[in-house]
């Protein structure tokens, strides 16, 4: 009989508490599913596909009960934040509220049971809500055509560096640059070098934003593009982003616009007005879809009219007859960048938020995040001063005098924020701002919050100098207290080992 | 609007402290010229119960989706999924929460992924996993840019033709740009469907990058992959195995132990549904050798300040938040909570339960296709499959049109992506599948005869 465990009442606070990995919790036998067929098939199907194609077992692989599965997630989930549980405001990211109805739309039976293959006359109502959602980021962003094929950001990004790599070859020549400010999301000079281009950086210098001068100067004739986020990741709206995509167009080169920023644009300025050839939006940010801890989400492209026929296959079409269509068949087309059409299941959630909104709604969401930014800007001028003096959009970037002061760094603030129930703004970013804290509290957050956050940022700010040994150790009063995460790539541990975790 | 909590007192307030008097006022710098002068083109907002009408109104216009028997397959597979997946993928905790940049305040998230990156670290049989992929086709491509870091002199990458059309163009269009590499074909056995041998052994030289072949493949036979993996090494260069029907792991040799450097794959089978094939779940696996040549990322175990175990992201030199130009790939978002599905999916099958459920599938499946034999429908290939076959017609639109007639999505035509197996169709049976159904879809299918 295998020793038994003696309970002991806990000594310390409820969220002090790890949770085993559910391998160590395996006991051999025990099962989380039952199979029709049982165990007696696996014998026939070694017969059936051969013996010598198959393996002897899972070793490692977990045993647990159902029950004992489902309490070991939950309890995980006990250890996460949350954007519908606490105050999430990540520059950047637009932590906005998610609504609820929308997982349930998208988990009708209709939509999550549709296979990809499914004949498109028995699909048309999931043809008809890709073809709408498109035309409403049409409209959205003043821009000719609309794409959901992209799996996330960065890989709508890739589509449409490409598709401006392919403009360009069909105009007979081949350029090698794309020109990105210093403020750019890092996945934008990634994606350049995947699409084959070099980077230029433009340097944004302590202003903030691009001036066209400086564009111009970058400019010949071996720039396929300018590359930037609008308003960019300081919050500030590119004020000569018309001049810029002027600029650019005189010498043949297209304006990339990063749509990540969004969130402070709807019903305010299109990116189609601003000269934009090519807008990539973020499903998961500025149209509420769930982060999910990382994903899924789900990357769109608009394009002006000429690129659209090197937009990714499959296209959804509209026939004369009214019903709707795929369309692999588009010879100037870059080609697929995933399997199937775009990540359907966000599209469904997104298009119910659009329904939601309406047009006004969608308009005065922009403009209340760009309320909150500024509130907690104003608020926090004294201790945190704005990085640049630009007016604010829908986030802003604070920066602080504490490293200078006591050695209290902007990660130890982060850390800090921790104790008082609310998620750290983006810090360390973007990379032109010393110690940045970049803050986007979004439309969906309430005074009280804002209020709660500019308190408990006062306090963390006097405590680095009244005691500033609290504010470095934190976090206290989450089930970890700091994590070493230098130790964790010294050594990397990358999976459960019984011998080595 | 109730997304928005401000009452018109808060907002007056608010504008106050900000020193403006109306909305607009905070939009006054922008460019007059780019200031939209019209309101949007759309229609107003929608109480809840009418966006639910609405929307339920389109998903049953797609009667594709649950008024049918399906044998569609493919490189997305109909699996049931256990009520406690969504119990779990649910919890606004994973769902409402984002990229764990924090650790201390994201360790339900990271330990997940830990556990993800185990679990198929054991069902490939290869040291290391990542976080996750957007899906198996651009896993499989990420694949071969990742092989090119590997062997950066290499040009030649060969892609099986038993690849799924989805994946060769996928790794098409993301190869489109690295004008040096050279992308060829290895054809398939006309017999077999297996990946033929003799002229991947033609192609295996010094200028050889990588293979990629499917495991099982488009066909849903299995491949000998480990004699693949055996003529690429020879030649120096890496195997990649693709696979897009992971289940198939539970019963079949993994690919790691076959020989493959990476293996890479769907794992859309793993507690997610087909949601018109997406979001998906793509894998990435290989051996320790190449992790700092990985894309995406990774989750480690660390300590706190207590010494207590906790998880983090790690290794993130390679990425593009920190390598920027510089970086092993693009990926950021990448697809977590679905990863956390298949976590919870593949706890919940264990040990017994994953290779029950793969040896059910290929015994439903064998039990189709010997129906169908014995009504004259005989298989395309000879190699063993696991839970999807081709068969033949002569008149394959006048099958699937008699299957519909009956309630049948009877399989997926591949004339398109395959002209030379003009009459063929891939007919993929899971656990989903009843056995009175074999008899109905033989009965239709003959009608292409």
């Amino acid at each position: 009989m295998a020793a038994v465990e003696k309970c002991e009442p806990r000594t310390e606070s409820s969220g002090s508490r790890t949770e085993p990995l559910i391998f160590e919790e395996s006991v051999p036998g025990r099962r989380g599913v039952d199979v029709a067929g049982g165990a007696q098939s696996i014998a026939r199907a070694r017969d059936l596909i051969g013996s010598e194609l198959c393996r002897a077992d899972l070793p490692g692989f977990p045993e647990v009960s159902e029950p004992q599965a489902l309490r070991h997630f939950l309890r995980l989930s006990q250890l996460n934040f949350g954007q519908a549980l606490q105050f999430y405001p990540l520059g950047s990211c637009t932590m906005k509220y998610n609504p609820v109805l929308n997982d349930e739309m998208a988990a009708l039976p209709g939509f999550a049971n549709l296979h990809p293959f499914t004949p498109p006359d028995l699909a048309q109502g999931a043809l008809a809500l890709i073809a709408r959602l498109e035309a409403i980021l049409a409209e959205l962003t003043g821009m000719d055509a609309v794409s959901l094929h992209p799996a996330a950001g960065a890989q709508g990004e890739l589509t449409g560096l490409l598709m401006i790599r392919a403009w360009h070859d069909r105009q007979g020549r081949r350029r090698h640059k794309v020109i990105i400010p210093d403020t750019a999301h890092g996945t934008n000079p990634a994606s350049c070098t995947l699409a084959g281009f070099s980077v230029v950086v433009a340097h944004s210098e302590r202003r903030g934003y691009l001036k066209e001068a400086d564009v111009r100067r970058l400019l010949n004739d071996d720039v396929a593009a300018l590359m930037v986020t609008n308003p960019n990741t300081e919050g500030i709206f590119e004020p000569e982003i018309s001049a810029i995509a002027a600029a650019l167009h005189q010498c043949g080169a297209q304006l990339y616009l990063d749509g990540a920023n969004l969130n402070a644009l709807l019903g305010v300025a299109k990116p189609g007005d601003m000269g934009a050839d090519v807008v990539q939006l973020n499903l998961h940010k500025t149209f509420s879809t769930p982060h999910g801890g990382g994903g899924p989400g789900a990357g769109p492209v608009a394009v002006r009219n000429h690129l659209a026929p090197f937009l990714p296959v499959p296209r959804v079409v509209q026939r004369a007859d009214g019903s709707f269509e795929l369309d692999h068949n588009r010879p100037d087309s870059i080609g697929r960048l995933r399997s199937f059409h775009g990540n359907f299941g966000m599209m469904v959630r997104a298009y119910a938020y659009m329904l939601a909104m309406g047009g006004d709604g969608l308009a005065l969401a922009s403009r209340v995040a760009i309320l909150n930014a500024n509130y907690v800007r104003r608020r926090l001028a004294n201790r945190f001063p704005n990085a640049s003096a630009e007016p604010t959009l829908h986030e802003c970037v604070l920066t602080h005098d504490l490293e200078k002061r006591t050695g209290i760094s902007t990660i130890d603030i982060a850390k800090r924020l921790l104790d008082f129930g609310i998620h750290p703004p983006t810090i360390y970013f973007p990379l032109t701002v010393p110690g940045a804290l970049m803050i986007e509290p979004t439309e969906t957050e309430d005074r009280a919050t804002l209020d709660r956050f500019v308190s408990a940022m006062e306090q963390i700010y006097d405590e680095a100098l009244s005691a500033p040994e609290i504010v470095k150790g934190a976090p206290h009063t989450l089930a970890l207290g700091r994590v070493d995460e230098v130790k964790a790539a010294r050594h990397p541990i990358l999976r459960w080992n019984p011998a080595r975790t | 609007m109730r997304f928005i909590p401000h009452t018109e007192a808060e907002l007056a307030e608010m504008l106050t402290v900000v020193g403006a008097h109306e909305l607009d006022d905070l939009i006054a710098h922008i460019p007059l010229e780019l200031r939209m002068k019209a309101s949007l083109k759309l229609p107003p907002g929608m109480d809840e119960a009418q966006v639910a009408v609405e929307i339920a109104q389109l998903a049953g216009r797609n009667p594709g989706a649950d008024r049918f028997v399906s044998f569609l397959g493919f490189g997305c597979y109909r699996h049931y999924v256990p009520a406690a997946v969504r119990a779990v993928t649910s919890r606004a905790e994973f769902a409402t929460s984002y990229t764990p940049y924090q650790p201390e305040a994201s360790q339900g998230t990271t330990q997940a992924i830990f556990e993800f990156q185990t679990l198929i670290t054991q069902l490939t049989g290869l040291e290391v996993a990542n976080a996750s992929m957007y899906d198996g086709a651009s896993a499989a491509a990420e694949a071969v840019l990742m092989a090119r870091r590997v062997l950066p002199k290499r040009r030649m990458v060969a892609l099986s033709r038993g690849l799924w059309p989805q994946y060769r163009q996928t790794i098409r269009t993301y190869l489109s740009a690295q004008t040096e590499l050279e992308l060829v074909e290895i054809p398939y056995n006309r017999t077999s469907g297996n990946c033929e041998l003799a002229a991947l052994e033609k192609l295996a030289d010094d200028r050889l990058l990588c293979a990629v072949a499917g495991y099982p493949n488009a066909f849903g036979v299995v491949e000998p992959f480990g004699s693949i993996a055996e003529l690429c090494h020879r030649a120096g260069a890496l195997a990649i195995a693709a696979t897009a029907e992971p289940l198939a792991l539970g019963l079949l040799t993994p690919p790691g132990e076959l020989g493959a450097d990476v293996a890479v794959g769907e794992a859309q089978s793993f507690g997610i549904a087909p949601e018109f094939g997406g979001p998906g779940l793509g894998y990435f696996a290989t051996r320790s050798a190449y992790v700092r040549q990985m894309p995406g990322r990774l989750v480690g175990i660390t300590t706190d300040r207590n010494g207590r175990r906790a998880y983090c992201l790690t290794l993130a030199s390679r990425e593009q938040h920190i390598r920027r130009e510089k970086a092993t790939s693009n990926i950021c978002t990448n697809n977590s909570l679905c990863a956390l599905a298949a976590t919870v999916y593949l706890t919940l099958m264990g040990r017994q339960g994953l290779s029950e459920l793969a040896a059910r599938n290929v015994e439903l499946a064998y039990e189709a296709q010997s129906v169908l034999e014995n009504n004259g429908l005989g298989r395309r290939f000879s190699a063993p499959f696991f839970n999807e076959f081709v068969i033949e017609l002569r008149n394959p639109s006048a099958a699937l049109a008699a299957a519909r007639d009956q309630g049948i999505l009877a399989g997926v035509a591949l004339a398109s992506d395959y002209p030379e197996i003009a009459g063929g169709i891939l007919i993929s049976v899971t656990e989903l599948n009843a056995r009175e159904e074999f008899g109905r879809l033989a009965g239709a299918l003959r009608e292409g005869l």
